[in-house]
């Protein structure tokens, strides 16, 4: 990366636009900023222009008015097959975007596309399948995996290549706790390493748990941006975005609500051990005084 | 009363080496919320599909043992004569709704049943009060949005009148706002008609304050079936890989640390209500 790339903003959209064919708004005067090594969320409702926004991100979609601009690039003139080296989209369902005959040769078509020599497709695909897991399944038709299998299959066929900035569309949808945990640990190795990443997600507890910076979407608008506990925790917002507050805030709420002296940010599973932790202890410590 | 049975019931799909339900033993009671719970590939699927008994009559595999619904043996018995029994409402709503209108699409099922026109404007009448759908009776279910087209799909079962609906991971696709909406509203229809609703679901923070029992699966085996208090307590749900709500994180860890000694409250009241308690 060249000294003045670093200083850019990673992506920068800048005043973007869009409207479907068939009239539907999608995007409306977005700005955004994101930097390198940053971890994003993207939320909102069915329909709030998430899917939209990150398929500019690549070039699947091309603004009408505005701009977006990768380290600083207008990427206007730049092709699909140039972006997709940068940014690399793992959609919601794995099935459109798998349909080679086996599990290896999925990820060897992924690779060939981006001119790597024939021995490093070799040895980034035997790489890749050990890292996710599917070595047993190397010569599998991917139409036989299970779903949760598919879904990561999709995963490495994306990561295999590298990309600078890694777009997740709804990646915890149908998975269950084992799987969330590979996909947590996945982001946390890529961000070690550098990585950008995007998640567009509905799910509230995740985002509220690993994510620190939320984009709030509704009818193509962008109705907050900040500080995750910070966004999902305005319970205007978050019902206009079609969420509901996710458990700790609730759960923190109720407490005041009920009389119960706390804190106003128990907005995380830690925070809210630490007191009921010593609510319980000062509770049975009153006890054991009254009994003297 | 038992509404559903599976008596040492086998089942693989053909061409799979392993076996997709191991040994399944369960009864299922009359007017019951049930939620079935299990990592990805456990069986949730399977067990559900022989319900209505598209397991073994569509699906081809091989199967020993039975499922008895209502006392009628799924393997033999006709799909659409289970189906008055049993409503399966699937993940993805677009599949199953097939009509021109919302109000064709809930008839449907009726029309096929031979019950008489005016019987059905009733009937669809009380269905779409309680789902919600009113205003929608003439909208073509590709207009609706995900959780509409989840309410009609919820409707069309309704209107049936079965003893047992199952849902298999209804939520999937909506918001959660509306995700919880429609949890809340499967609540209080089994509440309502005194039927038995039995939810497949991962997002078990939704679906655990309501509740009555709970089926816990793992590779295809079924390994715990009660009510919801005793398994969320126990060791078996501690150790799946399942989305654990955060109030349940925060109550296992007291009790690993032996600050906490009762039921792991299920729903943010009884947190409450325990804390007030003391």
């Amino acid at each position: 990366m060249k000294d003045i790339e670093k200083q850019l903003p990673l992506i920068l959209i800048d005043n973007v636009d869009f409207t479907y064919p068939n009239g539907t708004k999608a995007l409306r005067n977005i700005n955004l900023k994101i930097d390198n090594k940053e971890l994003i969320g993207i939320m909102g409702k069915n329909g709030a222009g998430k899917t939209t926004l990150i398929r500019t991100l690549n070039g699947l979609i091309r603004p009408k008015n505005g701009a977006i601009y990768l380290y600083g690039e207008n990427i206007a003139s730049k092709s699909i097959a140039t972006l997709s080296k940068k940014v690399g989209v793992i959609f919601q369902n794995p099935m459109h975007q798998l349909f080679s005959n086996s599990v290896k040769d999925e990820i060897e078509f992924s690779l060939k596309s981006f001119e790597f020599t024939k021995e490093e497709i070799q040895n980034k695909t035997n790489e890749i399948l050990k890292e996710f897991n599917l070595e047993k399944y190397r010569n599998r038709s991917p139409l036989n995996l299970s779903g949760g299998e598919a879904k990561k299959l999709a995963l490495a066929s994306i990561i295999c290549r590298d990309p600078d900035i890694i777009v997740f569309d709804e990646p915890t949808l149908g998975q269950d706790g084992r799987e969330i945990e590979f996909l947590i640990n996945l982001i946390k190795n890529k961000r070690k390493k550098g990585k950008t990443i995007i998640i567009v997600t509905h799910n509230i507890e995740f985002a509220n748990e690993h994510i620190p910076r939320t984009i709030l979407m509704a009818d193509g608008l962008i109705l907050a941006d900040g500080p995750t506990e910070k966004v999902l925790g305005n319970q205007i917002l978050v019902e206009k975005a079609s969420l509901i507050l996710p458990q700790t805030h609730q759960l923190n709420l109720a407490l005041k609500k009920s009389g119960i002296q706390c804190p106003n940010d128990l907005f995380s599973k830690d925070k809210l051990i630490n007191f009921i932790r010593d609510f319980i202890k000062n509770k049975t410590s009153e006890i054991v005084e009254g009994n003297d | 009363m038992t509404l559903i049975e599976y008596k040492n019931f086998y089942y693989r799909y053909k061409g799979n080496e392993e076996y997709a339900l191991n040994n399944i033993n369960l009864k299922i009671e009359d007017n019951k919320f049930i939620l079935l719970c299990g990592e990805t590939g456990s069986g949730k699927t399977t067990l559900i599909r022989c319900l209505n008994g598209l397991i073994p009559q569509f699906y081809s595999g091989f199967y020993r043992g039975s499922v008895e619904v209502a006392g009628k043996d799924t393997t033999i018995t006709a799909i659409a004569d289970l189906s008055t029994e049993v409503g399966i409402v699937f993940q993805n709503p677009e599949n199953q709704l097939v009509a021109m209108n919302v109000e064709h699409e809930i008839a449907f099922g009726l029309e096929n049943l031979g019950i008489e026109s005016g019987e059905i404007s009733k009937k669809i009448k009380e269905v779409t009060k309680i789902t919600e759908i009113e205003h929608l009776l003439n909208k073509a279910p590709f207009e609706l949005s995900g959780g509409e087209q989840q309410r009609v799909a919820i409707a069309s079962i309704l209107v049936l009148e079965p003893k047992i609906i199952v849902l298999d991971e209804p939520t999937a696709l909506l918001d959660p706002y509306m995700a919880k909406k429609i949890i809340k509203l499967l609540k209080e229809i089994q509440i309502e008609k005194q039927i038995t609703i039995l939810i497949s679901e991962h997002r078990l923070d939704l679906v655990l304050p309501y509740a009555d029992e709970l089926i816990l699966m793992k590779e295809g085996n079924l390994i715990e079936h009660d009510n919801s208090n005793k398994i969320i307590n126990g060791i078996n749900f501690q150790t799946l890989r399942l989305n654990k709500p955060v109030i349940y994180s925060i109550f296992n860890q007291l009790k690993e640390e032996k600050l906490f000694n009762q039921y792991i409250p299920a729903s943010i009241s009884k947190v409450i209500n325990y804390l007030k308690g003391l």
